[in-house]
């Protein structure tokens, strides 16, 4: 009798846990994909399956509720880089002298490339649709995509992500500096390439 | 005064708050007498909202039955 009561117990327990972490993950499910489609584009989903189960074993760690959005991320951001890692071929190869010296603001002024606009920068980040925002992300090395959509996009602290990445937190704010001249840098050479200013004429 | 390749290199932590009072003031200091990195702290704003602006994508209904199926299978 003792032992079945223990069962019950036991079973009653297992499906707490269960429904605790489901109610979780599904308030988060939306956001989770948002960040994944940024980290590893059309593996999102995949990578997001990873971060479920991977979190569900490690559910007993969370101590407090308040916490579980930024220890999914955490989770998150891990299974994007391993899928990253998996796939990578090579380093990507990047003069940062020449990135150091690249202002997007500059180079739209001196290219002109709306020549009857009175907004040009405005207009330029208006030929922008999402699709090619994740394919300029999706251009820059894994090192400093993380914490650019970690931390202009989705709102965390540097010294949240530094946490995160168990990084120190001078090396956040150093790869988000490197990562913003780079986002920068990849938007031109992606709008040229892409033909979004191919309207520019108009 | 610092150099506009200096406050330039500054700019975004300027406007996330990051800097200490003495770059902070430093970095004002600039601005208020040089207009091109005016025009660049306004650019580096509008960046900054476009791309938290893009931050959102939609979850496809079929990707949501998958990840909701997956939660429903999770084990004890």
């Amino acid at each position: 009798m003792v032992g079945l009561r223990v069962g019950v117990t036991l079973e009653s327990s297992r499906t707490d846990r269960r429904e605790s972490f489901s109610n979780l993950a599904r308030d988060q499910l939306p956001r989770l994909f948002s960040i994944a489609r940024r980290l590893v584009g059309a593996d999102a989903e995949d990578a997001l399956q990873d971060c479920l189960l991977k979190a569900f074993q490690r559910f007993d760690q969370l101590n407090e509720a308040g916490a579980g959005p930024a220890w999914l991320t955490s989770i998150l951001v891990n299974c994007c880089r391993d899928r990253g890692r998996a796939k990578a071929r090579r380093p990507v190869e990047i003069d940062f002298d020449e990135v150091e010296e690249f202002s997007l603001y500059r180079k739209i002024a001196y290219e002109d490339p709306f020549p009857y606009s009175d907004s040009l920068h405005l207009d330029f980040l208006g030929e922008f649709g999402p699709e090619d925002v994740r394919a300029v992300l999706l251009r820059l090395p894994e090192l400093y995509r993380v914490p650019l959509v970690l931390v202009y996009m989705d709102g965390f602290l540097a010294r949240e992500v530094a946490g995160m990445l168990d990084v120190p937190l001078g090396t956040v704010l150093a790869r988000l500096h490197r990562g913003r001249k780079l986002f920068e840098k990849q938007m031109w050479d992606y709008a040229e390439q892409s033909g979004l200013l191919a309207g520019g004429a108009r | 005064m610092i150099s506009c390749s200096e406050a330039l290199r500054q700019l975004w932590e300027y406007l996330d708050g990051a800097l200490d009072a003495t770059d902070r003031a430093q970095v004002e200091e600039h601005l208020g007498l040089c207009r091109r990195c005016c025009g660049e702290l306004e650019f580096a704003e509008e960046l900054r909202r476009f791309l938290a602006s893009s931050a959102h994508d939609d979850l496809p209904d079929d990707v949501m039955r998958r990840l909701n199926q997956t939660l429903e299978e999770l084990g004890p």
